[in-house]
This record gives structure tokens, C-alpha cells and sequence, in this order.
């Protein structure tokens, strides 16, 4: 890719539960996305789900090979597709799973790593972590993907990153929490000042895709928006709003920002490792090395 | 209250009200309704959720149902009366003395002792949640919750009376915090200078039914609860002692109010235990 590229962010409201409805949801937005003439539209985190499923789990659960999957991934011939389930392994373990589909079939797939157990969160209770973060080529370069809480701990862009990523997707259902006299909720305010910060030290843009609408009393505060790797908003969708915003990337400020700030090409990757092994075998934890 | 307290108790009062509009909005079409109905005391609880249900609902999906008992101040529905006139709401006054009085009547008759105020005073609430739900089903209308987050916490309520309802957009926010949404709300200043009260008897005030007033009793609250400080780092930073460990008792022993009646396990999955599924399910 040498010319900006236009994307879409759904910034969107599913439905607990509703397979059926939430698949339609998307469709119509892929639809929408592919007359305004994006190449890419990106859904949030169990978009097609719905986030707290709890018990319903095994009723929502697909494998990746399902049906609705199928109907999804070649929706995605002339558009990119990003999107997220509850995905069912051959082993029927359940995994928090974001797809990139592109040209009608799948070109990367993440299973969320960082299950937040805790707080408001459950989600250790019913779902199996994923193993790592890989990268994947796209149309637009190399792609990582993280899901809302892999966000939260800095191995993981850090990783992706040294995997060469020009883009990181990180779709959330992030709720809106910690009311202040602010502008925004306290948790947006994070989410805001964690992706400006990586975009900008890791150099790459960041299209962060989250949910909105309640469950039960739980509201999901949106905010969606593509980060630059200057650390600056190229577009931002409101608060708490259902709504679908465009932004664009553009690889010319990739390049830009590597030379200026040289952070990757300075970072010393075998001295993270010598030093991580070392703490690994201090803590007397297994080192496979 | 110490400044940084108040300061971190202060609310973002107009994104306050977008959130709590859109969970009333959500929440009654999530249940299949479209309209909510709600008691209106005069005081400032149910009048900021009567405000935030017109601005989420409009003023044609609000119906306000005022219950008075014999001896409630008459204030209160004058200052009830003050927010169905400026919010333009279909209302309906029904007194609840008759019933009331009949029930603890005919209770004289057989225990043979009157009832106190505590017994009175809960059987007015449970009378006014009666009345709630039954027109409920008669405007096919969701009830909307009224307590604060200070009143949940203190467990300052009835089980099954005004703790009672479907969904309640203000139960996160404490007292202080509801007043600053008040005043954002144009909630009628008369009720939002005058003291709390629970006007289930003539002359009867919150604080001075609590022994603390609600300011001292937020400090407090914000501290333990949000900030997870231990009682005693509280009275270390000048908290009155007799206070922390009153309000520490209180919300510990009402926890029960809080929350469904306990089951007893006996199968392999259990309604409140292991059956886990949000309200939302199916809507």
C-alpha cells in the first residue's frame, strides 16, 4: 500500500445473545462501508455475540468453520472484514476470537490472550486464553490484532511491533466507568492516553474499534478512532453513540515517523530476551529456552 | 467534607445525564415497554429520575403517581406537584391512608398492640410498591427505581418497598453527587434546598434519623467503597470514629436488602448460584 487507504469503524450497538440479529448488523454495515468506499471496516469485540454471554457461551459458540462465519468471511470480497465471537476450538474450548477476512477468505486469526478476571469482569470464568500475537500481511502492510484487554499489558504491542506491524487493531467492549468532572469517563480517558502512547512509540496507526449500548447496567462508552503514528486522532467517533465514522490510513506517516524516531530500529530485542530468561529462571519458572 | 473529597465526588453532570438517559431509554425497550411509571415524593431522588425519564422517554411515556399517607407534609406533594407541572407529566395522587389504616386496624384486632413506626413506616413503603407495580400493569409501564448509592449502601430503605422496582438509573450516584445533577436538571430549588426525608412520619429527617448527615456520610462511603481505604485509615485521616464504624455496621448488615433471597443448593444448577445469565438474556 503506497496511497491512503479510507476505513470504517462500526461503532456498534449488539445484542445479548442474538446470533442472527448481530450477523445481519454486520452485513448491513459491511454493505454501508463498501458503498462509501472503504477497504476496510472493523466491528468490535463479540460484535456478533454480545460481550457478558455468561451461560448462554455454549448457545452462541461457533466454530470457525460455521456457517455465519462463512457468510461473514465472504462478505469480505471487496472490503476487508474484522470481526469477533465466541469461537469454539475441535476441543470445544471457548476462546474470545477476532477474524481479519479479506478477498472472501480468512487471513488472520487472534484468540484474546488477556482475560480480565476481576472487577466487573468474568471473563477467566468461561473462556480459554489464547497463546500469542501474530502478525499477518495484509493489503496494508503487516497487521497485529489485540481484543480490549491485551491492550492492557505492554508485551503485547511490543511483540506485535517487532513483528514489523504498520497497523494494530484492537477492538474492546470497553464499559464506561470512573465518572469525573472530566470530559470523559474514566476509562475512556486510559484508553485514550494508552493509544496515543503506543501509536506514537511503536510507530504505527492504531484502529480501535469499541462497542456501545448497556448490558444489564453495564454501558460500553465507544470512542472509537484511528490513531496516527504521530500519537494524533485521524478520526474519533462520539461517546456512547451507535454510529459508523471513517478515518484513513495513510503508510507515508509509517515512514515518516520510523525515520524521526527511530525507536524500533534502536530496540535491543536480545537484550529483552537475555534479561526476561534470566528473570524467568530467578523466579524459578520453567525456561523453555 | 475535605476539598479533594468533594473534588473527586464532583461529576461530569452533563455526561452524567447522556449515560443514565440512554439506560432508561435501552433498558425499557430491552423489556418491551415504552413507558415507565415512577413515585414521586417531593424530594430530590425521584425528581432527578423524573427528569432524566423525560429527557430519555418524553414527557408522554412518564407517569408520575404521587402516594401520600395521612400524615406526609404537605410540602411534599406541593413540591411533587411543582415537577408534574414543569415536566408536563400525566400524574395521579392516591392516597394511601385508607389502606393503610385498615391493615394495621384489623392487625390491632388480632395481636392486640398498634403498630410502631418502624412497622408503619415499612408498610407504607410496601403499600406505595404495591400500588407501583399494579399501575405497571395498567399503563403497561416499567417501574423506575429511585434510591441513591448513599441509600443502598446504608441500607436506608425498605426490602420489597422503595428498594423495590424494575430498573434504577440513579443507584450509582451518591447523595452529594445527585445534588450537582439536580441543579444541572432544574430540579425545582425548593427541593433541592430542603432537608431529606423519608416523610413517613410528621417531622421525621434522614440525618436526623441517621445520626450523620449525608456529606459525612458520602466522605465516608466514597473512601471505603470506591477507594477501597479500611475504616481505620479513615479515622487515622480525621474521620469521626463513632461514625465510620456505625456506617461500616450499617451497610454490612443490610447487605441483604441488596440482594435476592438466598437459595438453598441442593441440585446440580441453582437459580442465583450457578444459573448465570444477565436480565438482559432473551432481550
Amino acid at each position: 500500500m503506497t496511497e491512503s487507504a479510507k476505513i470504517a469503524l462500526a461503532q456498534i450497538r449488539p445484542r445479548l445473545g442474538d446470533v442472527g440479529y448481530n450477523l445481519q448488523l454486520h452485513l448491513e454495515k459491511i454493505a454501508e462501508a463498501k458503498k462509501q468506499g472503504a477497504q476496510l471496516v472493523v466491528f468490535p469485540e463479540l460484535g456478533l455475540t454480545g460481550y457478558q454471554v455468561r451461560d448462554l457461551t455454549l448457545d452462541v459458540a461457533m466454530s470457525i468453520q460455521h456457517k455465519e462465519i462463512a457468510k461473514l468471511v465472504a462478505a469480505s470480497q471487496d472490503l476487508d472484514v474484522v470481526f469477533s465471537f465466541v469461537e469454539e476450538s475441535d476441543e470445544h474450548l471457548f476462546y474470545v476470537t477476532a477474524v481479519y477476512a479479506s478477498e472472501g477468505s480468512i487471513c488472520g486469526v487472534h484468540r484474546k490472550v488477556y482475560l480480565p478476571t476481576y472487577g466487573l469482569f468474568d471473563e477467566g470464568r468461561y473462556f480459554a486464553p489464547g497463546w500469542g500475537f501474530h502478525a499477518f500481511a495484509s493489503r496494508f502492510g503487516r497487521v497485529g490484532m489485540m481484543i480490549c484487554e491485551d491492550a492492557w499489558h505492554l508485551s503485547s504491542p511490543y511483540l506485535l511491533s517487532l513483528q514489523g506491524v504498520d497497523l494494530l487493531i484492537v477492538i474492546s467492549a470497553s464499559p464506561a466507568r470512573s465518572v469525573t468532572d472530566a470530559d470523559r469517563f474514566g476509562s475512556h480517558q486510559f484508553w485514550r492516553r494508552l493509544l496515543e502512547t503506543y501509536s506514537s512509540l511503536l510507530g504505527m496507526h492504531i484502529v480501535f474499534v469499541n462497542r456501545v449500548g448497556f448490558e444489564d447496567g453495564v454501558s460500553f462508552f465507544g470512542g472509537s478512532g484511528i490513531i496516527t503514528p504521530d500519537g494524533i486522532w485521524d478520526a474519533e467517533a462520539p461517546a456512547l453513540a451507535e454510529t459508523m465514522i471513517y478515518g484513513r490510513l495513510d503508510p507515508r506517516i509509517v515512514r515518516r515517523s520510523r525515520y524521526a524516531t527511530p525507536i524500533l530500529r534502536d530496540e535491543k530485542q536480545e537484550m529483552v530476551w537475555r534479561q526476561l530468561g534470566g528473570l524467568l529462571k530467578g523466579v524459578g519458572v520453567p525456561n523453555e529456552t | 467534607m475535605k476539598p479533594e473529597i468533594a473534588h473527586q465526588l464532583a461529576i461530569n453532570v452533563e455526561l452524567t445525564a447522556a449515560v443514565l438517559t440512554s439506560f432508561i431509554r435501552e433498558e425499557t425497550e430491552k423489556s418491551g415497554f415504552q413507558r415507565v411509571v415512577m413515585g414521586l415524593s417531593g424530594g430530590i431522588d425521584s425528581a432527578v429520575a423524573a427528569y432524566l425519564a423525560v429527557a430519555a422517554l418524553g414527557a408522554d411515556n412518564v407517569r408520575a403517581v404521587m402516594m401520600p399517607y395521612q400524615t406526609s407534609s404537605v410540602q411534599s406533594l406541593q413540591d411533587a406537584q411543582a415537577v408534574v407541572a414543569d415536566l408536563g407529566l400525566a400524574a395521579l395522587v392516591v392516597d394511601i391512608s385508607a389502606p393503610v389504616d385498615a391493615y394495621f386496624g384489623h392487625l390491632e384486632v388480632l395481636l392486640g398492640r398498634s403498630g410502631d413506626n418502624l412497622r408503619r413506616g415499612n408498610r407504607m413503603a410496601r403499600e406505595r410498591m404495591a400500588t407501583l407495580f399494579d399501575l405497571s400493569a395498567y399503563w403497561h409501564a416499567l417501574v423506575l427505581g429511585t434510591s441513591n448509592k448513599t441509600e443502598l449502601l446504608l441500607g436506608y430503605g425498605t426490602q420489597f418497598g422503595d428498594l423495590a422496582s424494575a430498573v434504577n438509573p440513579i443507584g450509582d450516584l451518591y447523595k452529594t453527587q445527585l445534588r450537582q445533577l439536580a441543579e444541572y436538571l432544574r430540579v425545582p430549588m425548593s427541593i433541592r434546598e430542603k432537608p431529606p426525608s423519608a416523610d413517613l412520619w410528621a417531622n421525621q429527617t434522614d440525618e436526623m434519623e441517621l445520626g450523620f448527615t449525608y456529606e459525612e456520610a458520602d466522605e465516608i462511603l466514597f473512601q471505603w467503597v470506591d477507594l477501597r481505604q479500611s475504616p481505620a485509615e479513615l479515622v487515622a485521616a480525621g474521620a469521626r470514629e463513632a461514625v465510620v464504624r456505625e456506617i461500616v455496621r450499617r451497610v454490612a448488615q443490610n447487605q441483604y436488602k441488596r440482594q435476592p433471597p438466598v437459595i438453598a443448593k441442593v441440585s446440580t444448577r441453582t437459580v442465583g448460584i450457578d444459573f448465570r445469565y444477565l436480565r438482559d438474556w432473551g432481550r
